[in-house]
């Protein structure tokens, strides 16, 4: 796969793929609302949401599957709505479920895709890189229908391969594999994101955190946040919250804690023993109160045992997210 | 195209519908062959093609029946929509496909005529004119066939619509002369595939009804693109 699947050369961050504005209605009911969003080359993005909330709207719009009410989609500079053949040769695309044909073997199959998708590389080497890129070598000859699901979803990801598109869109990915078959889909689109761009939509939170470097979440047809996975938690994190354990008894520590300038809450965890003691404080927004508290428990001769930030999860951010969308509403 | 016709065609061999499909059509063929020429003892070729008009009526949906609901209901349809190949591209390659199997046994069965030229003065012209027309019929029910099948995902309801449809262009030829108005009747019998096909079988070579089955089957080429661009709309 080394050979045929080759890094893009343009700067990593120029967009491949540009939405602008998109607008798409089902009857009365509005699936994306004017969704503007830009994705980089190279870039590994995580497209959330709940159910209904414009996702699979979007990638079927991207994909050439359904066609926008208004504005525009560009891949590699090219719109999916005039110029449908170019703009679909640059994406690799892997629906919810596989399209696969039961009634051909591993190799047939992706013969046939390499023809329907009117590749120009060398049919026979480029086809073995990629079986061999998504280990489903040894299963070449076998029928699809005899597969396992794991098989199945990587024969998928050969299908999106083949052609070497710059852009892969990854529609659910993981679902109703084992976990070891996630982790091994996982690595395996960690691995692509190196020489792709690539989206992938997911109801699993803790997916995009262990694969995607961007977040895009989309709730009721809006993108309601596009962030750098790891910026995601200042989104909605306004206050430092730090979970301490101190050896100390609980009542006299909440007691000397209480009413200190810069401490919003502290609230108890646990009580690990009479004398020592599991607490979360929570500063005052823009607060650094950690040297604060360090004094405070110094003069009372009160030991911190443990230090460390609790951030929010992606969970928390995601329900807080929709759930201040909701209230816009 | 050709991706999307070498697989279907591959396809109809992979699944028992294009054996069955073979034999089911050899069989009767042969019987309709034997009954109205040989048993009869007559060179007369026109009755076999009027029955065979008949048998395609429920042939030819068992090739169609399964071409897009299949694709449908197993949603391997994305990959077609979603690949770089035209809707008209994607239809044809399912057309042609299915057409060819047809053609194929037709044209195998035809062979069996060969054998009349050594018992009887056979006339060429006739056989061939009707050859041709019944191979322009197929390719119209085909058509009808295919739009039917992009219009659902179950495949039974697909070949008895098209059945339905079929037989409802077939035997409008039949039914008109019993309706009094002037006007309906010359409605009906413009859109009659078999009242068309009846001039063959007297052995007139009528160059409207090749241009008729030709149109039809067009237009209902047409109508499955139409039925793919307005999903992709909806």
């Amino acid at each position: 796969m080394e050979e045929t699947i080759k890094k893009p050369k343009e700067e990593k961050n120029a967009p491949i793929v540009c939405l602008s504005h998109l607008t798409k209605r089902y009857g009365g009911l509005v699936a994306l609302d004017d969704v503007s969003l830009e994705i980089g080359r190279g870039e590994v993005v995580g497209l959330l949401g709940p159910n209904g909330a414009g996702k699979s709207t979007a990638m079927n719009i991207l994909t050439g599957y359904l066609s926008a009410d208004g504005g525009q989609a560009m891949i590699g500079g090219v719109d999916i709505l005039t110029s449908p053949g170019e703009a679909k040769k640059q994406i690799g695309y892997l629906p919810e479920q596989p399209p696969l044909y039961p009634d051909m073997t591993v190799r047939e199959y992706l013969h046939f895709v390499f023809s329907l998708k009117k590749c120009n590389l060398d049919r026979e080497a480029h086809l073995a890189d990629i079986m061999q890129g998504v280990r489903i070598t040894e299963v070449a000859d076998r029928l699809i229908r005899n597969l396992s699901k794991g098989y199945r979803q990587r024969v998928g990801m050969a299908e999106a391969l083949v052609g070497d598109p710059p852009v892969l869109i990854f529609d659910e990915p993981t679902v109703g594999l084992d976990p070891k078959q996630i982790i091994e889909v996982r690595s395996l689109i960690r691995t692509l994101g190196r020489r792709h761009t690539v989206i992938l939509s997911t109801h699993i939170l803790s997916e995009v955190q262990a694969v995607c470097e961007r977040i895009v979440i989309m709730n009721r047809g809006h993108v309601i946040a596009n962030q750098k996975t790891e910026d995601l938690a200042g989104l909605i994190n306004d206050r430092p919250r730090y979970r301490y354990r101190i050896a100390a008894p609980a009542d006299e520590l909440l007691r000397a804690l209480s009413g200190k300038t810069g401490i919003a809450k502290a609230e108890l965890l646990r009580r690990v023993s009479s004398e020592e003691t599991e607490l979360a404080i929570e500063f005052d927004r823009g607060v650094d109160g950690r040297r604060a508290v360090f004094s405070l428990c110094a003069a009372s001769r009160f030991p911190i045992l443990e230090l460390s930030p609790i951030g929010a999860d992606l969970e928390e951010i995601f329900l807080r997210l929709t759930g201040k969308d909701e209230n816009k509403k | 195209m050709s991706a999307v016709y070498k697989r279907e065609l591959h396809a109809y061999f992979t699944t028992p519908i294009g054996y069955v499909f073979c034999a089911v059509f050899l069989a009767l063929s042969g019987a309709v062959f034997s009954y109205t020429t040989l048993f009869s003892m007559k060179a007369d070729v026109t009755s076999y093609f009027a029955y065979m008009i008949f048998l395609l009526v429920v042939l030819i949906p068992l090739l169609t029946m399964k071409l897009f609901s299949e694709e449908r209901r197993s949603r391997t349809e994305q990959l077609l929509l979603t690949s770089p190949v035209s809707l008209s591209g994607m239809v044809l390659g399912k057309f042609f496909a299915a057409y060819t199997l047809f053609a194929g046994c037709m044209l195998f069965a035809f062979l069996g005529f060969f054998l009349l030229y050594f018992y009887a003065n056979v006339k060429t012209a006739v056989l061939f004119g009707n050859l041709l027309a019944v191979l322009l019929l197929g390719a119209a029910f085909t058509a009808v066939g295919l739009f039917i099948s992009a219009l659902t995902e179950n495949q039974l309801a697909a070949a008895i619509g098209t059945v339905a449809i079929l037989l409802f262009f077939v035997l409008i030829g039949f039914v008109n002369s019993l309706i009094p108005v002037f006007w309906i009747r010359f409605i009906l019998s413009g859109i009659s595939l078999f009242s068309r096909f009846q001039n063959f079988t007297q052995g007139v070579f009528d160059i409207a009804a090749i241009l008729y089955y030709l149109m039809v089957c067009a237009a209902f080429l047409f109508l499955t693109v139409r039925v793919f661009d307005k999903r992709r709309w909806g």
